[in-house]
């Protein structure tokens, strides 16, 4: 495992209950909303969990006492076992809540439900939802963390801090590499928080696919856009294969599964005309045979499992920091990090 | 005999050409004179009320109000919606039929009228359905809706979708010479929107509403009303491509007038970004190019009138996710500090503009006896402080809900006093 570039944020040290210094946000909403040092810190810590770990296999007893809600109203299963497990790791209780068994469908409002798990005394609600700024809402009416593990089409931030852990894991420092992002681009919160996050941290990105689910108008958020994938793969560090979200999609984006797999589907030839060290992901579910072939899913390029074990690393950074901040105040601050610097 | 004399005035009636200040006679509910040329005696006065340093317009009037009664009283009720309308300065507002029932039969017209003259606060007038159920479908019974006083016909909330039931309602409203109030929008291309579609509902991931979704429209609206001779009203119209659309139509002499509300003219779609559901309405918040757009064409007349569509919900509908929760928001209450902020102040319009574009030409479209303060005129008055700064703040609203997005906002210019039918019915306390 290659060691990760070092953060302009002082390094942390595993240190009893106290998270690492210089994290303030009581919320993880957005990247949109992070600095290129708060990435970086979460990035940092998610280092250090996954080596205190050993590989995150192994608890650490850091948050013991604390209990995380993990509130979905959308089906997951990778991304709530990843929380569940991380919070765990973490010596945290995990209680789940399901908005298909709860009052939710006696007609409470989504609010009054979150409200009920507050007046609980949990530290932190991490959350999914079909709706773009429900986390938002319900941030501003809790005084408990929020975490977005999701919301309809617009962030997934420990998506996209996975996916930039995986890539700095194997190619290092961000800056300068060239990432495609390819796929359904319209209705993906992946993208989107990559895209904040990677531009952030220095890389280029460019977002490819057909102009139904990829508009020109991206440029304006100083991205390049392509609808011609084979035009671009040489230039490519990286390329992150987004799933097609057949089921957010108002009307067919394109006439056929088979004419896109034709035009975007990465697969062995294409694989050819690409760099040698060319980095692979697709955050799951993967279609097999839509975005990519399932020789390409397997090969060494393909960090897709990876993905998977960098998911609970980071997510337990962002629970530590996160419930960190709600049981310590605003501003963390050790004199022992200080001293560090 | 009560009579009255506002003294001293600024009176803005450009019905008559006036701008000047003057005294206001007002006597047994009618306007008397602006101004006392001393040839008579003045008689016995038995209120003044001294209006220096405000605007005395005729009384305003809102021809896009939701009062949701019948139906939706937990959101506002005829009663609570016309107090909210007197402390906006408005006298007369029109109410738009997507009530349940909706307004497609003369029982539910006169169950309006009875329910706003038992409430006794500003004069309520009556937009009727075009379609039966407004389902779109079949014509209502329009001239049985007209004989029990519909002033207009609409099926706002949604567009009129079949396009030979709109021509015909053209064709059919000319024998009464009503106006058709068209909400324009194609509805498969703004479904499952809630805002403007543009570079903000990119990169918050919402699910946008073309502003090509509303331009195809009102350009179908303008070929109908073209061939047809009807008269067609464009409702709150968001675009400035829209804007370009009426302005043309206008130079052929096709019969189209339209509204802007202070919400268009006032914010973008960048509003959204704080996922607030009180920033969401239908036609949605547009890009600063539109609020330019709107802005040229209120100042040019090819937007003749401000409307608010006051839209009132219940604090637990807005409170929703942004998919779910309800389009609209309240508006007679901050319409005025709006306007003066953003169009007066701003040197966008001037106040006989401004008084043209919010009593006469709203008066003239409904074919109302309001919007004038010539002698004889029905004594529908308010005076307006221009200067006036205040903050809002949804919790001193009349109106029965809440759900504004310019709680807190600071503006200059509101309503001191609303006089109906030359009594005071509301007074701004200080």
């Amino acid at each position: 495992m290659s060691q990760s570039k070092s953060s302009t944020v002082a390094p942390v040290v595993l240190r009893g209950n106290l998270p690492p210094t210089g994290w303030t946000h009581r919320h993880l909403l957005d990247l949109e909303e992070l600095s290129a040092e708060e990435i970086s810190l979460i990035l940092d810590t998610a280092v250090m969990c996954k080596e205190a770990t050993q590989g995150c296999r192994e608890k650490i007893d850091v948050l013991s006492g604390a209990a995380i809600v993990n509130l979905f109203f959308e089906n997951s299963t990778r991304t709530k076992t990843s929380f569940s497990l991380a919070a765990r790791r973490l010596g945290a209780d995990v209680i789940d809540f399901s908005a298909s068994t709860s009052s939710l469908s006696k007609g409470e409002s989504f609010i009054d439900t979150a409200k009920n798990l507050e007046a609980m005394g949990v530290d932190a609600v991490v959350v999914r939802h079909r709706t773009p700024g429900t986390p938002h809402l319900l941030a501003s009416h809790l005084d408990v963390g929020v975490i977005n593990a999701g919301d309809g089409p617009h962030a997934h931030p420990t998506q996209g801090l996975l996916d930039i852990f995986s890539i700095r894991e194997r190619l290092g420092d961000l800056k300068g590499l060239t990432v495609g992002l390819v796929g359904d681009i319209a209705h993906s919160r992946t993208a989107r928080s990559n895209l904040w996050g990677l531009t952030k941290l220095g890389a280029k990105v460019i977002l490819c696919g057909p102009p139904t689910l990829v508009s020109d108008s991206w440029q304006e958020f100083g991205v390049e856009v392509s609808h011609d994938l084979d035009a671009i793969l040489p230039r490519c560090d990286v390329l992150n294969l987004l799933r097609i979200q057949f089921e957010r999609q108002k009307t067919r984006p394109f006439p056929s599964v088979r004419e896109y797999a034709h035009l975007y589907a990465m697969n062995r030839d294409r694989l050819r005309r690409a760099k040698d060290d060319l980095v692979i992901l697709a955050p799951g579910p993967i279609n097999r045979g839509v975005e990519v072939t399932a020789d390409v899913a397997d090969c060494p390029q393909s960090l897709i499992l990876n993905q998977v074990t960098n998911g609970l690393a980071v997510r337990m950074a962002v629970l530590w920091l996160i419930c960190g901040v709600q049981r310590n105040g605003l501003t963390i601050d050790s004199s022992e990090n200080k001293g560090q610097q | 005999m009560a009579s009255m004399l506002i003294r001293g005035g600024r009176v803005v009636d450009p019905d008559q050409g006036i701008d000047r200040v003057d005294d206001l006679l007002i006597r047994d509910g009618l306007i008397m004179s602006i101004g006392h040329d001393g040839s008579q005696p003045l008689g016995k006065v038995d209120e003044t009320i001294d209006a220096q340093g405000l605007i005395v317009t005729p009384g305003l009037i809102d021809m896009h109000v939701h009062l949701r009664e019948p139906g939706r009283e937990e959101d506002e009720t005829i009663e609570t919606g016309t107090q909210a309308a007197l402390a906006g300065g408005f006298t007369s507002v029109a109410c738009i039929p997507n009530t349940e029932p909706a307004i497609d039969t003369q029982a539910n017209v006169e169950f309006i009228r009875q329910k706003a003259s038992r409430a006794d606060t500003c004069n309520v007038f009556v937009v009727a359905c075009v379609s039966r159920e407004r389902d779109g479908k079949e014509l209502a019974e329009i001239g049985q809706l007209v004989e029990a006083g519909a002033v207009a016909f609409s099926d706002d909330g949604s567009p009129v979708y079949d396009a030979e039931l709109m021509r015909r309602a053209f064709e059919y409203c000319r024998m009464f010479d009503k106006p058709i109030l068209a909400h324009e929008e194609v509805l498969e291309l703004s479904h499952g929107g809630v805002m403007n579609e543009g570079i903000v509902s990119m990169s918050l991931g919402l699910e946008g509403m073309p502003a090509a979704a509303e331009e195809v429209m009102i350009g179908r609206d303008i070929a109908l009303a073209d061939v047809t001779g009807g008269r067609l009203h464009v409702m709150h119209v968001s675009t400035a491509q829209g804007v370009d659309l009426i302005r043309e139509a206008k130079s052929r002499g096709i019969r189209v007038t339209a509204e802007a509300c202070p919400h268009h003219f006032t914010l973008t779609d960048e509003s959204l970004r704080g996922f607030d559901s009180n920033f969401k309405m239908s036609p949605p918040l547009r890009t600063a190019k539109d609020v330019e757009g709107i802005l040229a064409g209120l100042a040019d007349g090819t937007i003749d009138c401000i409307a608010t569509d006051h839209a009132p919900h219940a604090p637990e509908k807005k409170l929703l996710e942004l998919d779910r929760a309800p389009f609209g928001i309240l508006g007679l209450e901050t319409a005025v500090g709006l306007s003066v902020t953003r169009l007066i102040e701003s040197g966008r319009i001037d106040w006989p503009r401004f008084v043209e574009a919010i009593s006469l030409l709203p008066a003239r479209i409904l074919g109302i006896n309001r919007g004038t303060l010539r002698p004889g005129a029905i004594a529908d008055v308010t005076l307006i402080d221009p200067s006036h700064e205040w903050q809002v703040d949804v919790n001193s609203f009349a109106s029965k809900s809440v759900n504004s997005p310019f709680d807190g906002w600071t503006l200059r210019g509101r309503a001191v006093a609303t006089i109906v039918h030359g009594k005071v019915k509301y007074r701004l306390s200080s």
